[in-house]
C-alpha cells in the first residue's frame, strides 16, 4: 500500500519481517563502536549503590553502575526475601534504597513501608499510612497507580491519588509536612512520582480524561510551602512564559497560544497534565518534563493546536520559567501523552559533542533534541507506525496521516500506535556502556469512534469508544534496543502481551524487564539472548532496580502486581465481554484475567555467596 | 382511501397496539402520581440482627423496570451524564463492570437507584444532585438491563454509540449476586 510505502521510507513498516518467536530476540546489528552516547556526568554521578529516585539519576538512566551480576552468573540469581505489600492494584513503583533502608510506596491507599535491610529477611521498621480519601479511586482514569517516592536529604516525598505531596522523615517515619495540591472534585489525582531538585519538589497532576487543567508545581523541600505552579494551557502568565521563552521553531512563538490555539474557554478543561517523568541538568538549572494529552479526546471539540499540551518543557527550576516548548503532535488526536521519560545525555553528533535528550515517544518516534535548545536532531519510528507520516526535520513538525484523522460520527479503522502509543509512561534504561537505550513498548493499534463529550466536573471528558488489539507481527509487545545515534533497532524481543514494564540495565551488562503475565526476565545488554527468567505471582509493571545490600552483595529487586491501564482488566475485575473497556484496552488483553491474578509482592535476588 | 380499507388498516393497527401490550410495559398515565424521590433505607446487605426483615421493593420499581421508553431514556443518559467514561459500555474500567453478575450494593432497580442518587464511598459520585428522581430511575433501569435483566422487547436492538458492542437484545441475562468477589 502506498501509505505503508511512504512510512517504509522512514524505516516505519517493516512487513516482511520474518516470523519471530515471542520472547526470543532477533539481531539486527551491533552496539555502536567506538565514540557512543554517555549520560552528563553531572545529571549522572558514579553508583554509591544506593537507588534514590525512580529514574536512578537526573539524566533519567535507569543505569545500575554495579557489575557483580553478569551474563555469565545472573542464572544463578536466587530469591533472598519477599514483602507483600497488602495491595492488588497496578504497582508501578521502584523499591527504593537508602544505606540500609529499602522503601516501598503502593498504589491507593498509598502505604510507605521501610524494611530494614541489615537484618535477615528485612523486617518493617515503619509504615506510614496517608488516608487519602477513598473517593479519589473514582476519578484515577487508569487504576490507582503510584509511579514512585524520591529520597533526599534525610525525607521521602512522594504523592497521594487524592492529590497531596507528603514529607516523611526517611529514620522515624514521621511526617513533616504535607500540602494539598489537586482537588478530585475537578477530577485531580496525582500518580507521578516527585523529582527533588534545587531544593523544590516538583509535582504535576493527573486527569487529562477528566477535563482538569493540567499544572506543574514546586514545593520547597524543607516546608512544602508552594515556590511556583506553571499552567500548561491558558494565557503566557499563568503558564510562566517570560522574555527567557524561545522556543526553536516558529509554530511555538506568539503571545497567549495557551489561549488563542483552542476555542473559547475550552483551555480551562483542556487537559495537559503532567503525570509522568521529569529530567534535571543541574549544570544548567533546567528541568526537562513532557505534557499530556488535551481533553477531550474527540478532537472535533478543540480545533486548533492546543498549546501546551503534548509536548515538552524545559524550565529553570527556580522561578518555573519556560525556556523552550517542543509540541510532538500538535492538535493530539489518538491521546498520545508526551510523558514519556526523558534522558539526558551527551552524544557524538556530526563531528562534535552535544549535549542532547533522548525521547522514546508515544507516537512512535525516537526523538534525540539539543537540550539547549529544543531543536530535534532526529526522530525515527522504533515500531510500527501509520497514524503520522514522520517527523519534517526543517520544521520539526510531525507530519499527519489525514486517512486516520477521527471525525464525529464515523470510526477510522487500524490506527497504529493506539492511544497508549507505541511506548506508555514505562521507563527505558540507558547504558552508557552500550551506549544503546533499552526500550520495553507496546506494539497496539485501535479503532477510533469520536463523539460528543459532555464536561461534567469529576467525571470522565473522553468522548470516544476506542478498540484496541494487536499491531502488525500479532506481538501486543516489544523489547528493543535501539542505537540512539544511529537510530536504528540492534535488537528486538517481540511479547506476546503488551509491555508495561520498565527497563533497567546494569554495568555488568545485563538488562531486566518483567512481562504482564509475570515473568521477570534477564537478557544480555548486546545480543537480547535471555539468560535466566523468573516467574512471580502476579504480572509485573513495577520499576526494576538494583541496589548494595549491606553485606556488599549486588541486589536485584521489583514489586510485582498486575494493573494500570493495561492491567486493570485483571486489578479493577472488569468484564472483557466489553472490547470499549478501560477506554479500549480491555479489547487487548482479553487473555489476561486467564494468565495471571492481582497482588502486590516484593522480590529481591542476588547471587549466592 | 376507502372506508372499508381505513377500517381495516384501524383494525390491523389496534390488532398491533394489543399485541404490543401483551409483554410491553404498563403505563400509568391516570395513575395517582408517586412521590419524586429515590427510595430511602433500601439496604444492600442481606443479614439483620435479631432476624430477616421483609425487604419490600419500592413500588415505583415496576414502573420503571423493563419498560422500554424508560429504558431507553437512561440509555441517553447514560452517555450524557458520562456514566460511560467509567464503566464502559458495561464492562467496566474507573468504576465496576455492569454487566456482570456481582453487585457491590444489590442489583435491584431500587437498589441501583439508590446508588446512582447517594454515591457510593470508593468513588461513585452522587448524583441527586445534577439529575432528576425521574432521570435517576430511568438510569437505573437502563443500567439492570445491560445485564439482561429486563424481557428482550423493552430494550434497544441498537446501540446508544458507535461502537463495536452487540444491541442488547443479545445480552444474556445474568444472575445478581450481591457480591464483589469476582473472578479475575
Amino acid at each position: 500500500m502506498n501509505l505503508c510505502a511512504a512510512a517504509a521510507a522512514l524505516t516505519a513498516c517493516h512487513p516482511s519481517q520474518p516470523k519471530q518467536q515471542f520472547g526470543s530476540a532477533t539481531v539486527y546489528g551491533s552496539a555502536p563502536a567506538g565514540d557512543h552516547a554517555v549520560a552528563p556526568p553531572a545529571a549522572s554521578p558514579a553508583d554509591d549503590g544506593n537507588w534514590v529516585m525512580p529514574s536512578k539519576d537526573y539524566a533519567a538512566t535507569r543505569f545500575s553502575g554495579l557489575n557483580q551480576v553478569t551474563p555469565a552468573n545472573v542464572s544463578k540469581l536466587a530469591l533472598s526475601f519477599t514483602f507483600s505489600t497488602a495491595t492488588t492494584h497496578g504497582y508501578e513503583a521502584p523499591p527504593l534504597v537508602v544505606n540500609g533502608t529499602m522503601y516501598l510506596i503502593t498504589p491507593f491507599p498509598n502505604y510507605l513501608y521501610a524494611l530494614d535491610l541489615t537484618k535477615p529477611g528485612a523486617p518493617t521498621k515503619w509504615v506510614f499510612k496517608p488516608k487519602p480519601l477513598a473517593a479519589s479511586q473514582g476519578v484515577a482514569c487508569c487504576d490507582t497507580v503510584n509511579r514512585g517516592a524520591v529520597y533526599d536529604a534525610g525525607k521521602i516525598f512522594f504523592n497521594t491519588l487524592d492529590g497531596q505531596t507528603i514529607a516523611v522523615d526517611a529514620n522515624s517515619g514521621q511526617q513533616v509536612w504535607r500540602t494539598q495540591l489537586g482537588e478530585i472534585q475537578k477530577g485531580e489525582t496525582i500518580t507521578m512520582a516527585p523529582l527533588v531538585a534545587g531544593g523544590k519538589v516538583l509535582v504535576g497532576n493527573s486527569g487529562g480524561e477528566m477535563g482538569v487543567r493540567g499544572w506543574i508545581a514546586a514545593l520547597d523541600e524543607g516546608s512544602g510551602k508552594l515556590a511556583w505552579r506553571a499552567y500548561n494551557t491558558g494565557p503566557d502568565k499563568d503558564v510562566l512564559i517570560s522574555a527567557r521563552f524561545k522556543p526553536f521553531y516558529a509554530s511555538d512563538r506568539g503571545k497567549d497560544l495557551g489561549v488563542k490555539t483552542w476555542p473559547p474557554e475550552a483551555w480551562k478543561i483542556g487537559g495537559g497534565t503532567v503525570w509522568g517523568w521529569l529530567s534535571y541538568d543541574p549544570e544548567t538549572k533546567l528541568i526537562y518534563y513532557g505534557v499530556g494529552n488535551p481533553g477531550p479526546w474527540n478532537p472535533d471539540q478543540r480545533p486548533g493546536d492546543n498549546k501546551w499540551t503534548t509536548g515538552v518543557f524545559a524550565r529553570d527550576v527556580n522561578n518555573g520559567e519556560a525556556v523552550w516548548f517542543y509540541q510532538t503532535t500538535p492538535h493530539d488526536l489518538f491521546d498520545h501523552d508526551d510523558i514519556n521519560e526523558i534522558i539526558l545525555a551527551d552524544i557524538p553528533w556530526k563531528g562534535q559533542r552535544r549535549p542532547v535528550l533522548f525521547r522514546p515517544a508515544r507516537a512512535g518516534f525516537f526523538y534525540v533534541h539539543d537540550r539547549r535548545t529544543g531543536q530535534v536532531l532526529s526522530a525515527a519510528p522504533y515500531g510500527y507506525v501509520n497514524g503520522y507520516k514522520g517527523v519534517d526535520l526543517k520544521t520539526g513538525m510531525i507530519i499527519p496521516n489525514h486517512d486516520k484523522d477521527p471525525k464525529v460520527g464515523r470510526v477510522v479503522r487500524d490506527i497504529c500506535p493506539a492511544a497508549p502509543g507505541l511506548k506508555d509512561w514505562n521507563p527505558s534504561a540507558f547504558s552508557p556502556v552500550t551506549g544503546l537505550v533499552y526500550i520495553p513498548h507496546n506494539n497496539l493499534c485501535m479503532d477510533f469512534g469520536a463523539m460528543r463529550a459532555n464536561y461534567i466536573s469529576g467525571t470522565p471528558y473522553v468522548g470516544a469508544d476506542v478498540k484496541m488489539y494487536a499491531g502488525p507481527g500479532g506481538n501486543r509487545g516489544a523489547f528493543t534496543a535501539w542505537d540512539p545515534i544511529h537510530q536504528r533497532k540492534v535488537w528486538e524481543i517481540p511479547e506476546d502481551l503488551p509491555l508495561w514494564s520498565p527497563a533497567l540495565v546494569t554495568a555488568g551488562g545485563v538488562v531486566f524487564y518483567g512481562t504482564m503475565d509475570g515473568w521477570f526476565k534477564a537478557v544480555d545488554a548486546r545480543t537480547g539472548k535471555q539468560l535466566w527468567r523468573f516467574k512471580a505471582g502476579s504480572g509485573i509493571i513495577g520499576q526494576p532496580i538494583s541496589y548494595r545490600g549491606p553485606d556488599g552483595r549486588q541486589y536485584i529487586a521489583f514489586v510485582a502486581g498486575v494493573g494500570g491501564w493495561a492491567g486493570a482488566v485483571v486489578s479493577a475485575k472488569m468484564d472483557t465481554r466489553d472490547p470499549t473497556g478501560a477506554l479500549g484496552f480491555a479489547n487487548a488483553v482479553k487473555d489476561l484475567p486467564m494468565k495471571t491474578t492481582a497482588g502486590g509482592m516484593l522480590y529481591v535476588f542476588t547471587l549466592p555467596r | 382511501m376507502s372506508s372499508r380499507c381505513r377500517a381495516s388498516f384501524t383494525l390491523l393497527a389496534l390488532t398491533a397496539l394489543a399485541l404490543g401490550a401483551c409483554n410491553r410495559e404498563e403505563r400509568h398515565s391516570r395513575a395517582k402520581p408517586m412521590g419524586e424521590t429515590v427510595p430511602a433505607g433500601v439496604s444492600p446487605d442481606t443479614i439483620w440482627p435479631g432476624g430477616t426483615v421483609a425487604q419490600t421493593l419500592d413500588p415505583r420499581a415496576k414502573i420503571y423496570d423493563n419498560n422500554a421508553p424508560a429504558i431507553s431514556q437512561g440509555q441517553q443518559l447514560f452517555s450524557q451524564m458520562n456514566c460511560s467514561g467509567c464503566h464502559s459500555h458495561g464492562g467496566g474500567g474507573m468504576g465496576p463492570a455492569l454487566i456482570d453478575d456481582e453487585w457491590r450494593y444489590g442489583g435491584r432497580i431500587d437498589q441501583i437507584a439508590t446508588s446512582i442518587a447517594e454515591g457510593r464511598p470508593n468513588g461513585m459520585p452522587s448524583w441527586r444532585s445534577k439529575l432528576t428522581q425521574d432521570q435517576i430511575w430511568q438510569l437505573a433501569a437502563y443500567v439492570r438491563s445491560m445485564s439482561g435483566q429486563p424481557s428482550k422487547d423493552a430494550v434497544s436492538s441498537r446501540a446508544e454509540s458507535m461502537s463495536n458492542t452487540a444491541p442488547q437484545t443479545l445480552t444474556p441475562r445474568e444472575p445478581a449476586h450481591t457480591s464483589d468477589t469476582a473472578e479475575q
